[in-house]
């Protein structure tokens, strides 16, 4: 059996998302082959043939696959999918966008957001906000399967796979208008090491970057927040972490002010270490957290910020 | 135009789901149900669309049907709707939960008969936590979809939508018909007033078996367990931040 994952990349480089998505393929099967998609996506295909295990790259170029618009993907991929037995992207929202298109095609279930592989047919996904986790076991000959990334480690450098061009192909009834990405130097979020988060308690888009941006800066961190700070303005969607926003698994993560509602919980309880701060002695986010610290984060930042050094 | 949207019944967002002791699945006897959130955004969403509220031109939608398919309690999820404004409702009934694809091709079928030039549905069922029906509607229709949205705004034939994607905001527009696939960011749903419930009341709901629809509905994958995740236990409170640091430095964590 062969497995086709379809990449994660910024254009110039795979993401990690790929590399672990690749680990993820590795449990189905040895015939791993890694699909590049994008508009001038070159450089990103020669990435890919660089994880180790990769046995070839395809590299797919349009303006529609540039935008990864799911109608695009769908047409380019369909052609390919009679070679594969299992098709894995990683959980992201263009994977999310386009994979259960794909499944649907195909005539197959889709499977969302594995975290585990229990044998080829068979893995597990959390539902419910992560508050259960199911095993299940498909009897579809071919697989369409979401991977969440921060559950598998990355597949490690040293391939050196050939790269071989397909045609790719347009959307016919959607157009791309425009977009608005947000720009940063700091880590991915997916990515982070360390990941500080601020809730609705920093009141003000103003306070929230005074607050977050020095102890980000400090710690080399990516900046999260919950939802109700992202609802109220205080920071882009593109932060949010949880059921609905990212899920994400740093080696330390420090919650300000936020209270720990099931759905963030949902994309922060796999994080190695986790700090809460919150001057609500009976938040939730206490509950997960191996170091509390009950205080106002008005002193209780600039405290850490001096005891960081 | 006419406006088609698919409702959940799902657990209530507030209620912690727990596992059965035998595995097989979520404890739900005696637990709060309510209308998935995501696709109360989609009912108030269509709802303003007929309205003509924020920047929709009034009458930009002339009907609104809702539609869930699920056991016999939905209709309480369809009587939800209609009180925020919905005109009429359709329950295809099932007593056993069926996967997104099941779901998919009924909606599908449902589309074929009511004719809709948009279906504005929920991203995500918050039980299943699945996002994939929306995705999967469109692609067994062979419509354009626009998921995850932000603003929608339906002009000149089109769905213009700004969808919240990794990294930011993407908008696309989409030729009608089309699938929409909303997310929290897109309004915040009103609650019905006493008079619109009472008014609900009134309103026609059609029943359907699942039969009545004659697509496949097999189950294509089986639920082997049903575990609890690893607990986290609750650490340490510390007295200040040195502490604090202190303690993540001698852990290794900083
Ligand atoms: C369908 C659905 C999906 C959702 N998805 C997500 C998701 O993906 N991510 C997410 O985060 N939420 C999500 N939510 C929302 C979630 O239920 C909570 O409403 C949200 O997480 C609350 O954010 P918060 O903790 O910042 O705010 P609050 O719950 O208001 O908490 C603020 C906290 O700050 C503390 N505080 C106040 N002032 C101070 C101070 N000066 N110093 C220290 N502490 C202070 C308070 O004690 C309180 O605990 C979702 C909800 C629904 C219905
Ligand atoms: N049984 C159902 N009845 C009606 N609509 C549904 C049903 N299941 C899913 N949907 C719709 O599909 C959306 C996405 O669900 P899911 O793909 O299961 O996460 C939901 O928000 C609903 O709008």
């Amino acid at each position: 059996m062969a497995v086709l994952v379809i990449a994660d990349h910024d254009g110039s480089t795979v993401r990690d998302t790929t590399n672990k998505t690749v680990t993820a393929a590795l449990g189905l099967s040895s015939d791993v082959d890694v699909l590049v998609l994008g508009q001038g996506a070159q450089a990103a295909a020669d990435s890919a043939a660089k994880i180790a295990g990769v046995r070839k790259v395809l590299l797919a170029e349009s303006a529609g696959l540039g935008k990864m618009l799911a109608e695009a993907v769908e047409a380019t991929v369909l052609p390919l999918a009679d070679g594969y037995d299992a098709i894995l992207t990683p959980a992201t929202t263009d994977g999310k966008n386009f994979a259960p298109r794909l499944a649907a095609k195909l005539d197959v279930a889709p499977i969302s957001d594995i975290v585990e592989v229990v044998s080829a047919d068979t893995f597990v996904r959390p539902i419910y906000a992560g508050n259960a986790l199911e095993t299940i076991q498909s009897s579809d000959a071919r697989k369409v399967i979401t991977v969440r990334p921060t559950a598998f480690a990355a597949a490690a450098e040293g391939g050196s796979a050939p790269v071989e061009s397909v045609a790719g192909a347009e959307a016919s009834k959607t157009a791309f208008v425009s977009e608005e990405m947000v720009k940063s130097d700091r880590p991915e979020l997916g990515a982070a090491k360390i990941i500080v988060s601020g809730g609705r308690a920093l009141g003000s888009a103003d306070e929230f970057h005074a607050v977050m941006e020095p102890l980000a800066d400090k710690l080399g961190a990516a900046i999260g927040a919950s939802r109700a700070a992202v609802d109220a303005g205080y920071a882009p969607n593109d932060y949010q972490v949880g059921q609905t926003g990212k899920v994400v698994a740093p080696q330390l993560y420090i919650a300000v002010g936020i209270s720990g509602a099931i759905q963030h919980l949902a994309g922060m309880k796999d994080s190695k270490t986790i700090v809460a701060i919150n001057k609500d002695p009976d938040a939730p986010i206490f509950q997960v957290a191996d170091y509390g610290l009950v205080a106002d984060y008005k002193t209780a930042v600039p405290e850490l910020m001096a005891a960081l050094g | 135009m006419k406006v088609l949207v698919p409702v959940k019944r799902v657990i209530d967002y507030n209620v912690k789901a727990r596992v059965k002791a035998d595995q097989s699945g979520v404890d739900l006897a005696n637990v709060k149900m309510s209308m998935n959130p995501f696709d109360e955004i989609a009912v108030e969403e269509a709802v303003r669309l007929k309205e003509g509220k924020e920047h929709h031109a009034a009458g930009t939608a002339d009907e609104i049907v809702v539609v869930s398919i699920g056991v016999t309690q939905a209709q309480e999820t369809i009587r939800t709707a209609l009180a925020m404004g919905a005109d009429r409702g359709i329950l295809v009934q099932s007593d056993t939960d069926l996967e997104p694809l099941a779901v998919a091709k009924l909606l599908k079928a449902v589309v074929d008969e009511e004719k809709p030039d948009l279906v504005l549905m929920g991203k995500q069922s918050i039980d299943g936590d699945n996002n994939a029906v929306g995705q999967m509607l469109a692609a067994l229709l062979d419509w354009p979809q626009a998921t995850f949205a932000g603003k929608l705004v339906i002009d000149g034939g089109k769905a213009t939508v700004t969808r919240e994607v990794d990294g930011g905001l993407q908008t696309v527009a989409a030729e009608l018909p089309a699938v929409v696939t909303v997310d929290l960011r897109l309004n915040t749903p009103r609650y019905a007033s006493l008079p619109n419930i009472m008014k609900a009341k009134k309103k026609e709901i059609a029943v359907k078996a699942v039969a009545d629809y004659g697509v496949d509905v097999a189950d294509r994958l089986k639920v082997v367990k049903v575990t609890e995740p690893p607990k986290r236990s609750a650490g340490v409170k510390v007295a200040d931040a040195a502490e604090l640091v202190s303690k993540l430095k001698s852990a290794g964590a900083l």
